[in-house]
């Protein structure tokens, strides 16, 4: 039982959580709509891989930093505490977002991980296919001041994951962690992984202070490229960072937090010549929303137009390399149905955008975002539903996987 | 317009809510402070179960004369039930949506008849 706290001393005792049925209305959706008729792919969802923690750390190889984190596991108090950097933050909305505090109540049967029952009860509820999974709290392990735990961690975290998630089920894939603060430990996670069951490319947590144009990450990006593998930035917050703790609200740090990072290595990556330098690798940027693209596009264009002689290395304009960039589309900002049009023009959405849901965080969409869009075509819905993610990460949607197009 | 019972008036104590259902209508009804509250069971935002979260005071900022600010508090009058999937939340009394009140949910009357609650749906 979760007993909830509510205002004016009330409590609401909570005995039981079921994803399927909190989802009722989702399926509901699916069925009106027909999602069965074409693929979904959601380039961006979740799982919490602190509930697994005890088995990740069975995967962690330096046996000092395995017992270390295993013994402030269990000191700690809560799962993560005292090996993860801790993310100050109310996610939950005060309870309010109810699955967080309820998610523990959850009933799974049978032998498969409990990660790969809860995903597949949310991708049948909403109609998906195919789901890229990453994990949470570990999105600010980038902060950690401990280089070489980041390392282990990500490097444990990535077997676990392959081995005991992505192995046993195809509809479920990710973008593994890259150790980023350690550029010659990221190169060989490519090496090691790239190619593994369900690994469809590679993912940089956003938050975090080291310049991706920094010379001692080309050959990890060539690499990359060379397998044909995405580069995604998959963003964050850090109330830490000097600017945000100016802010006193979750709300804003989560607002601006979010594009905040990706806005930073987005500029570097353009201006430092990399979409040149790397003409084939291709970038996804994750969980920032759309309304940040078309501001970088006006603003970098505009500066880039008087001062290209510190971008020499371009031979376009940046806003025609965000276009060649690909986008995943929550959290999608809807209250202005006209600037989301525009929006959608200035990213070419209709080829560059990947649905995600970023379930089940608190600001997930459902495929009816995209779907229900009074300015789309049937075949831009179903792009951006899962034509273009099948594209870019070259998925065979054949066999059991195909809907009928 | 069909009369659907809800409960006994025993059996939806003030802080409780119910959800009916007829014909793929699905509706929530409140008991809060003696009355009877009930609102379509489909958020504005992407349509989740809106009557299903939990019920909440309004948050409120509390300001001194000077219009410096002394923290916050919940409110004393207005109450919200939340919708569960996103957290967008819901005047009890109105079934508008507190951030944006040009948004509200379909609401529907109830009735009741000796112990027995009943929603015309
Ligand atoms: S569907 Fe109700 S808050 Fe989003």
């Amino acid at each position: 039982m979760v007993d909830i706290p509510l205002s004016d001393f009330r409590h609401m005792a909570i005995e039981e959580f079921d994803t399927t049925k909190l989802l009722e209305h989702a399926a509901r959706q699916a069925r009106e709509r027909g999602y069965d008729k074409f693929p979904i792919v959601d380039v961006d969802s979740h799982h919490y891989e602190l509930e697994s923690l005890g088995e990740i750390l069975q995967y962690m190889d330096d046996p000092v930093l395995q017992q270390l984190a295993m013994s402030a596991t269990q000191s700690g108090g809560s799962k993560g505490t005292g090996v993860l950097p801790s993310g100050i933050g109310y996610q939950d909305i005060g309870g309010r977002v109810l699955r967080y505090s309820v998610r523990k109540l959850e009933k799974v049967g049978g032998d498969e991980h409990r990660d790969i029952t809860l995903t597949r009860r949310w991708m049948d509820a909403m109609g998906t296919d195919i789901a890229v999974i990453f994990p949470s709290p570990m999105l600010q392990l980038g902060l950690h001041p401990q280089v070489e735990m980041e390392v282990a961690f990500a490097r444990a975290y990535n077997r676990w994951l392959v081995e005991r998630v992505l192995s046993a089920e195809p509809r479920i894939r990710s973008m593994l962690y890259l150790p980023f603060n350690d550029p010659a430990a990221s190169f060989r996670m490519v090496q090691e992984f790239a190619g593994k069951p369900g690994v469809v490319g590679f993912m940089v947590t956003a938050a975090r202070y080291r310049p991706v144009h920094h010379n001692d990450y080309m050959r990890t990006y060539a690499l990359l490229e060379e397998h044909g593998l995405p580069l995604a930035f998959h963003s964050a917050y850090d109330w830490n960072e000097q600017s945000m703790a100016m802010m006193n609200r979750f709300i804003s740090v989560h607002a601006l937090g979010f594009v905040f990072h990706n806005m930073i290595h987005m500029t570097n990556w353009i201006i430092n010549g990399l979409p040149e330098r790397f003409p084939k690798l291709k970038l996804i940027w994750i969980e920032s929303g759309l309304a940040w693209l078309p501001f970088m596009i006006q603003r970098l264009d505009n500066e880039y137009m008087m001062r290209s002689s510190e971008a020499p290395a371009l031979k376009k304009l940046p806003g025609d390399y965000i276009r060649d960039m690909h986008f995943t589309s929550q959290p999608m900002e809807v209250t202005d149905m006209g600037a989301l049009e525009t929006t959608f023009r200035m990213i070419k959405a209709e080829t560059q955008l990947l649905y995600s849901s970023d379930y089940p965080h608190w600001d997930f969409d459902l495929p009816s975002t995209i779907y229900d869009l009074p300015f789309l075509s049937e075949t831009a819905k179903r792009n951006i539903l899962g034509g273009n993610a099948a594209r870019v990460f070259g998925l065979e949607l054949g066999g059991k996987l195909a809907k009928v197009a | 317009m069909p009369e659907l019972f809800v409960a006994k008036v025993s059996e939806l104590p003030d802080g409780e809510r119910r959800i009916v259902a007829h014909d793929g209508l699905e509706i929530g009804v409140f008991c809060w402070q003696g009355a009877f509250y009930a609102y379509q069971n489909l958020c504005v935002h992407q349509g989740g179960p809106a009557c299903e979260g939990i019920i909440m005071h309004k948050v409120e900022d509390v300001l001194g004369p000077d219009r410096t600010w002394h923290g916050q508090k919940f409110s004393d009058e207005e109450v919200h039930f939340v919708c569960p999937w996103h957290g967008y939340e819901y005047d009890l009394k109105t079934g508008e949506c507190a951030a944006d009140r040009r948004l509200r949910l379909k609401s529907f009357d109830v009735v009741r008849r000796g112990e027995d609650i009943y929603v015309i749906a």
